[in-house]
């Protein structure tokens, strides 16, 4: 296999030694640096694919690359193609059109396709398709050769994910946080070269799904595996991604870090889809855009009759004093405890959500400043606002 | 990073292993897409290889038929052809509809109403199914025959000297009834028990009394099930041979058995087969369609409140009276008359001779038959439940188009192939294991394919992911988990095999008794005392599959026995 010994085996062969596990954990950054600069194409590169189902084109035209060491979340609504993109990769689906590169290497034309066990890629599923007659180390060990180290190898893995002395457990004996967490030392055990999860914190309770997600972020970043997440739910593709690609009827439509796609989303319906947003009129000149809250300074420049993207939280409320005129009065008030949701009516008669800490004592009722926090985002305006 | 640990022993707590268990695997039981790839060549070419098996005896029966030519108009175009047809629809038609007569109100008797024993009588209604249906016909003209045990007994004290005639129609209807009700009831049963309850607390909200509820909300809804119970006893009825036989009564299968035996140009027997597959696949058809429609029914439930029993009242003694008759005739009768030979055998010392070696070649024709079956199923299975390909549907329909295939017909056209091209293999255990093969073939498949459909395809998906062939996932992945099922299905051949008549019959070595053909020539010959011992092995033997498959999931009924 051409794939280099990447830096997850050199992990998981490391672990063989048993070592005390204060050493084993924090491995200085530089590593990860020295691994990356030895290797110069990225883990995964997607060009132009195309994937149709009779008449229906599920994947149209993407373009997609992962860097080693990255996780790139797929974040799409239901049915834009993100599953069948990742099915694509594996190898489960058949290329209608473009390539498909696998750490350097040509996996999948529109003529020819490498069987997904011959592809060095890991799969973590919905569910975690854990096999029901195995127990948890033949289960790890599934993907192992014979030999050579193979034991070793799976307790390693099942460190990594904290499941150590699981070893004999059977998967119906697991709750559905340990089972996905099998499920990745499964996937990571045989080193491929992309991890792939689909949709993996779904089928977990919602309480249970915040706390297995901080832990899959922590455990591939140890593995310094490269990572593609298919998922739905933005607020997951936010946290635990170096990278958002946002598929929209079969096209990424956008690919950005986390932090730029929710400040500066490409159009109206990413800015929607990704978190809360409102929009108010403006009237842009360069860099400075006036609306009804005022003189606001611009990300970039703009011209022009102008739709102001505005989000709760970047929204400030002041009690009315006497240095500030008050603008707006609150309606309503939702208190969720970590933060609050105000409704607040603006003196010329529009309605905004703000979103604040708790330790303010406003009420609905109350007379307030609102005043936006640093420079917004602008679109173009829509004839139907 | 450190506190990864400690975190993971917190999830260990918090989490609730059953309810994130079943709900995972509640979603995996609905793949949402499935690979269309096409089939790899392992799988493809033995399963085509099966079903061309399965289609061969219709194929040569169409031959040799279309070698009459002109004659075979003349020859079916018959007053006779046209009085056996009609005969066979009556009966077909009767005992469908006396079964369903039967089976809806004890299905609904066993399971909402608060009759004494409910329990009881829902366990043991079903049993008939495991009298072989000539060995019911027997122990029926034994009891009420001339001089059965019935006129024997009212002779002596009414000098009652002739019982109405139990030859005919309305002793192959009573014996078909009676063994053929319970694949209604078993029908019936699981659609009643999946019905969501609150729509008749809906419909006696709405001020319905019981009854009213009862015709109007419940029966309605129940009538797909109860339609494709029927098809089945139907079915059945056209497809028997030994009850008609026994009986002497005109239906397709005995007049073709007539047919080859008696002529020495055996056009009229193929022809007549044909006519009979032709009737028994357009049941079939209608059945699948009423199966799928009563499945419907079951699926929007999903209810898992239990519904108010329906209190009886002084209706419980008729209700009880009926239960008592219904299982009286169809279990006690049967059991009784076996019972009372053998005692009688076992009095007079004499040694059921044969038994022993008889029972022997049941099992080793039963146990190979099993083994060959299952084996052949496997890839017909699998490219069916993988691969929904347009080859994969066409071969899904032949294998189940093979419940049409009555035995008679399958042992006629082994006979003329064997007799004409393999003369070598004719009346060889070979040639008796394919026609066999040919007969269960259905069987086996429907269990090996419900058993794949438990399989989550992603489970092969993810062994494929972990670096084995597509051939390497079925084996270390599919076939362990499907094994079970596939078992249970080689295990339903095995017994249905031993209990086979008419395959049997025709095609078995010169010589070669087996359980079911001692039963038969016993009875020919009118030693039915010789005919209890094998006939009540035959009966225990039956009895386990039908216990384990009504246990294990109320809803599916045993095809194809005959």
């Amino acid at each position: 296999m051409a794939g280099p010994f990447s830096a997850v085996a050199q992990r998981l062969v490391a672990d063989t030694s048993v070592q005390p596990k204060s050493d084993r954990v924090g491995l200085p950054v530089t590593d990860r640096a020295a691994a990356d600069a030895s290797e110069e194409a990225p883990a995964l590169r997607c060009t132009g694919l195309v994937k149709r189902f009779g008449p229906i084109t599920a994947v149209a035209g993407v373009d997609l690359t992962a860097e080693r060491g990255e996780i790139v979340a797929l974040l799409g609504p239901s049915g834009c193609g993100k599953t069948t993109t990742l099915r694509l990769i594996a190898g489960f689906e058949d290329l209608d059109e473009g390539t498909i590169e696998i750490g350097g290497r040509l996996v999948a034309t529109a003529d020819w396709c490498e069987p997904p066990e011959r592809r060095r890629v890991g799969m973590v599923f919905q569910d975690g398709a854990l096999f029901p007659h195995l127990s948890v180390f033949k289960n790890v060990a599934f993907g192992l050769p014979r030999g050579n180290g193979r034991d070793e190898k799976v307790r390693a893995a099942l460190e990594l994910v904290g499941l150590a002395g699981y070893e004999e457990r059977m998967p119906y004996e697991l709750s559905g946080g340990q089972q996905q967490r099998v499920a990745l030392a499964r996937a990571l055990a045989p080193t491929p070269e992309v991890i792939l999860l689909d949709e993996p914190f779904s089928s977990l309770d919602a309480e249970l799904r915040a706390s297995v997600r901080a832990e899959v972020r922590q455990i591939l970043a140890e593995a310094r595996a490269t990572a593609i997440l298919v998922t739905h739910d933005q607020e997951e593709a936010l946290s635990i991604s170096d990278r958002v690609a946002v598929m929209w009827q079969g096209r990424i439509v956008q690919q950005a870090s986390p932090e730029e796609l929710y400040h500066r989303p490409v159009s109206r319906e990413i800015a929607v889809f990704v978190g809360d947003a409102q929009f108010i009129p403006g009237e842009a000149r360069g860099r400075r855009v006036a609306t009804e809250l005022g003189d606001l300074p611009v990300h970039g420049t703009a011209q022009g009759p102008v739709d102001v993207m505005l989000r709760p939280e970047g929204l400030r409320l002041i009690p009315a004093t006497e240095d500030q005129e008050p603008n707006a009065t609150v309606l309503t008030r939702l208190f969720y405890g970590h933060d609050q949701l105000m409704t607040v009516r603006l003196d010329t008669g529009r309605t905004l959500k703000a979103r604040l800490g708790t330790y303010g004592g406003i009420r609905p009722g109350d007379r307030v400043f609102v005043s936006v926090r640093g420079a917004v985002l602008t679109f173009p305006r829509e004839e139907t606002t | 990073m450190l506190t990864l640990r400690p975190r993971a022993a917190r999830i260990a707590v918090v989490a609730r292993p059953d309810s994130s268990i079943e709900a995972g695997q509640r979603r995996s039981a609905i793949p949402r897409r499935r690979s269309v790839s096409r089939p790899p060549w392992i799988v493809l070419l033995p399963a085509l290889l099966v079903a061309g098996l399965t289609l061969v005896p219709v194929a040569y029966l169409l031959i040799r038929a279309s070698e009459g030519g002109s004659d075979l108009w003349r020859l079916l175009w018959r007053e006779r052809t046209a009085q056996v047809l009609i005969n066979t629809a009556i009966l077909a038609v009767t005992v469908a509809a006396a079964s369903s007569a039967i089976a809806v109100p004890l299905a609904w008797l066993t399971l909402r109403t608060d009759l004494p024993g409910r329990r009881f009588w829902a366990t043991i209604a079903p049993l008939p199914l495991v009298i072989p249906s000539f060995v019911g016909a027997l122990t029926i003209v034994a009891a009420l025959g001339p001089r059965g045990f019935l006129q024997e007994a009212l002779e002596g004290p009414f000098g009652v000297e002739r019982l109405p005639e139990i030859y005919g129609f309305w002793g192959a209807w009573l014996t078909l009834t009676l063994f053929t009700y319970p694949y209604v009831f078993l029908s019936v049963r699981a659609a009643l028990r999946g019905l969501d309850p609150s729509l008749e607390e809906a419909a006696r909200c709405l001020g319905h009394g019981a009854w009213r509820t009862f015709f109007l909300t419940t029966l309605p809804q129940l009538r797909p099930a109860v339609i494709a119970g029927a098809l089945l006893a139907a079915l059945y009825t056209i497809s028997d041979f030994g009850v008609v036989t026994l009986l002497r009564y005109d239906a397709f299968t005995r007049e073709i058995y007539v047919q080859y035996r008696a002529s020495f140009d055996r056009t009229l027997a193929a022809a007549l087969a044909l006519l009979l597959v032709a009737f028994a696949i357009l049941l079939l058809a209608f059945e699948a369609r009423m199966r799928g429609r009563a499945a419907y029914h079951r699926l929007g439930s999903g209810a898992a409140r239990r519904a108010r029993l329906v209190p009886l009242g002084v209706w419980r003694y008729p209700a009880l009276a009926f239960c008592l008759v219904i299982v009286a005739l169809s279990l006690g009768l049967p059991l009784g008359v076996l019972g009372y030979w053998l005692i009688r055998t076992l009095r007079r010392d004499e040694a059921p001779e044969g038994l022993l070696i008889a029972a022997q070649h049941s099992i080793t024709v039963g146990a190979a038959a099993a083994a060959v079956t299952t084996l052949a199923a496997l890839p017909v299975a699998l490219l069916v439940v993988r691969y929904r390909t347009r080859i994969g549907r066409w071969v899904e329909r032949v294998s189940y188009a093979g419940y049409g295939l009555p035995g008679i017909v399958v042992a006629l056209a082994f006979v003329f192939i064997g007799a004409r091209y393999l003369t070598p293999l004719y009346q060889t255990l070979p040639l008796l294991i394919i026609a066999y093969l040919v007969r269960f073939l259905p069987q086996a498949v429907a269990a090996a394919r419900g058993s794949l459909l438990q399989v989550n395809p992603r489970l092969e998906e993810a062994a494929r992911n972990l670096g084995r062939s597509p051939f390497g996932a079925i084996r270390s992945v599919t076939l362990p988990l499907a094994w079970p099922g596939i078992g249970a299905g080689a295990a339903l051949v095995f017994l249905t095999v031993m209990k086979e008549l008419p395959i049997t019959l025709l095609l078995s070595p010169t010589g070669y008794k087996t359980l079911a053909t001692s039963v038969w020539t016993s009875a020919g010959s009118g030693s039915y005392g010789e005919a209890a011992a094998p006939a009540l092995i035959l009966v225990l033997i039956s009895a386990i599959p039908t216990l384990l498959l009504a246990g294990r999931h109320g809803g599916q009924t045993p095809r194809g026995d005959e």
